[in-house]
């Protein structure tokens, strides 16, 4: 095929709605939304600042089949408040997650899927938001000693704040060249200390630092994929077949410092990280 | 230098035992006697000298996150083979993670992850992590350090606040005064930065009134070690998951949208 043929036979991911990511990646007809927008759980704090609601907190939670097995999908809508956590959104993910882990408690089995699109902590549900961000966390370890939890950062927002945390935990972490993961956004730390630091309005310089395509090069995230679809649901499937890793990222300690002590902090940009941390981990 | 809340706390538990000489850098650990058992004692304390110029503060950074981990981990190894595990107290005064270029680049985030994981596991493997709140427990920071205990506790003091984002910050990005943030701490109860709030929020096992966090004496330094043990025995005989910060009165009425989304998830779980 041409690179114009290609392009057309592409169907972006970046484009679809949360709904239609996970409809999009399990396997055709078994898409069932739990806790859907007609259930009419919102945030009970949003309104109470004059912020406008959604019927499903800007979070789908989905069950159905993906390679044929049992699956769970909680996929983050990226036009909802920035995809920020809040009380309700951020339950919706623990539940699942801790309902996944008693599928494998009860012997049964369920492969669990994250679709990462979120700056962190909506600011509006400040505690609460982060008290539930640290039960995401919590399920996430709980769950990976079963089964894989296979993240994906689609793109545009990103991956930011405690949810950052969260796709570090997941077993495997499947990235666009779009799509961003990082602890503080930019434009915070620019705010938190100056410009002279980092200039948030350099998104070359953004992308080169925390773009799918350096966190893949230096083993921050496992699979980069072009913003197609077919590709996404064949990162994630290869993902769990792979089985769970003999150990997680998070708890290789003494590699990691060990990666880290190779670094001079006078000396470091995107490029020699990559020398430096190529074929590591 | 004064000494930072954490190490204030640190060694009071430790009954004053003051730290070794030389280079320590920014995490303290160590083993000490706490009612009929022996707890591992961790905090974060600042560290001039680190070679990560963001992170030279009682924050949470690169080698922060990952020390962290390792003093969880030994632990845990520590107590493989015993069934009795020591409990874990996370000594909490940590003002955010380290915001930085170079922390954005090496991975703050998977830095801060090893720390949860760590803390995680411990709990899971049956050790009793209690959080001891004793100053700012920040955002990413408190995440990492502290808000992965089965319980936790907080004195009601002076400077010792929870939050998702320093309130000057807040104050910027919701176009507020800071008084104005006040105000809207007082209706909006997750938003405030007091602990009395916090405290209804259902997520606190206990709120320490009457301390003096600074300069604690041999009474605050008991009534603390006495929360602790309780904290450790009631954890003991909970489940390892965090679902009892779900089950207080405090809970069932602020935390009411959390319970439901649970309730009606497993009613749909499984088709009918």
């Amino acid at each position: 095929m041409s690179a114009h043929d290609t392009f057309i036979a592409q169907h972006s991911f970046i484009e679809l709605t949360a709904r239609e990511r996970a409809r999009a990646l399990l396997d055709a007809g078994t898409f069932r939304e739990l806790i859907g927008p007609f259930d009419r759980l919102e945030s009970p704090w949003l309104a109470m600042q004059n912020v406008v609601c959604q019927a499903d907190d800007g979070v789908v939670i989905a069950r159905g089949k993906f390679g044929g097995e049992a699956a769970v999908i909680a996929a983050i809508e990226p036009a909802f408040q920035g995809g920020s956590i809040g009380e309700v959104s951020g339950a919706k993910i623990a539940a699942a997650l801790e309902l996944a882990v008693r599928e494998f408690e009860a012997g049964r089995k369920i492969r669990p899927v994250i679709l990462f699109e979120t700056g962190g902590v909506r600011l509006q549900e400040a505690n609460l938001g982060l008290a539930v961000i640290a039960e995401i966390q919590a399920a996430i370890v709980a769950l990976r000693r079963y089964v894989p939890v296979v993240g994906v950062i689609g793109g545009m927002v990103g991956c930011f704040g405690g949810m950052s945390l969260a796709a570090a935990l997941c077993s495997r972490l499947v990235m666009t060249r779009q799509a961003r993961l990082g602890m503080n956004g930019p434009e915070v730390i620019e705010q938190e200390a100056g410009v002279e630091e980092l200039d948030s309005r350099d998104r070359r310089l953004i992308w080169s630092m925390i773009g799918g395509e350096q966190r893949t090069a230096v083993g921050l995230a496992d699979t980069l994929v072009e913003d197609d679809t077919n590709q996404v649901r064949d990162a994630v499937l290869s993902a769990f077949e792979r089985g769970v890793p003999a150990s997680h990222r998070t708890e290789q300690v003494d590699a990691q410092l060990e990666r880290l002590a190779r670094v001079d902090p006078s000396a470091i940009d995107p490029a020699v990280l990559r020398t430096l941390w190529q074929g590591d981990v | 230098m004064e000494a930072s809340r954490g190490q204030i706390w640190f060694d009071a538990l430790r009954s004053g035992k003051g730290s070794a000489s030389g280079y320590e850098g920014p995490i303290r650990s160590a083993d000490a006697p706490l009612g009929d058992t022996i707890a591992r004692f961790i905090t974060v304390v600042p560290d001039p000298h680190n070679r990560f110029p963001r992170a030279t503060d009682n924050v949470v950074g690169l080698e922060q996150g990952w020390l962290l981990a390792r003093a969880v981990r030994n632990a845990i190894d520590a107590d493989r083979e015993t069934s009795v595990k020591r409990p874990i107290v996370a000594i909490v005064d940590v003002k955010s993670q380290a915001y930085g270029r170079r922390e954005e680049l090496l991975g703050v985030h998977l830095a801060c992850a090893a720390a949860v994981d760590a803390y995680a596991s411990a709990r899971l493997a049956g050790h009793p992590v209690i959080a001891l709140i004793v100053g700012p427990a920040m955002s990413g920071a408190f995440l990492a350090h502290g808000y992965q205990a089965n319980r936790i506790i907080a004195l009601d003091a002076d400077g010792i606040s929870v939050h998702a984002m320093g309130k000057e910050a807040a104050a910027r990005v919701t176009r507020r005064s800071v008084e104005g943030l006040d105000e809207l701490g007082d209706r909006v109860l997750p938003m405030s930065y007091k602990m009395s709030a916090y405290a209804k929020l259902g997520l606190l096992h206990e709120l320490i009134a009457g301390i003096d966090a600074d300069a604690p004496g041999q009474e605050d330094i008991g009534r603390v070690r006495a929360s602790l043990i309780a904290a450790i025995d009631d954890a003991r005989q909970g489940p390892r998951d965090l679902s009892s910060r779900l089950k207080s009165v405090d809970a069932k009425r602020i935390r009411a949208a959390s319970i439901e989304v649970r309730k009606r998830m497993a009613e749909q779980w499984d088709a009918s």
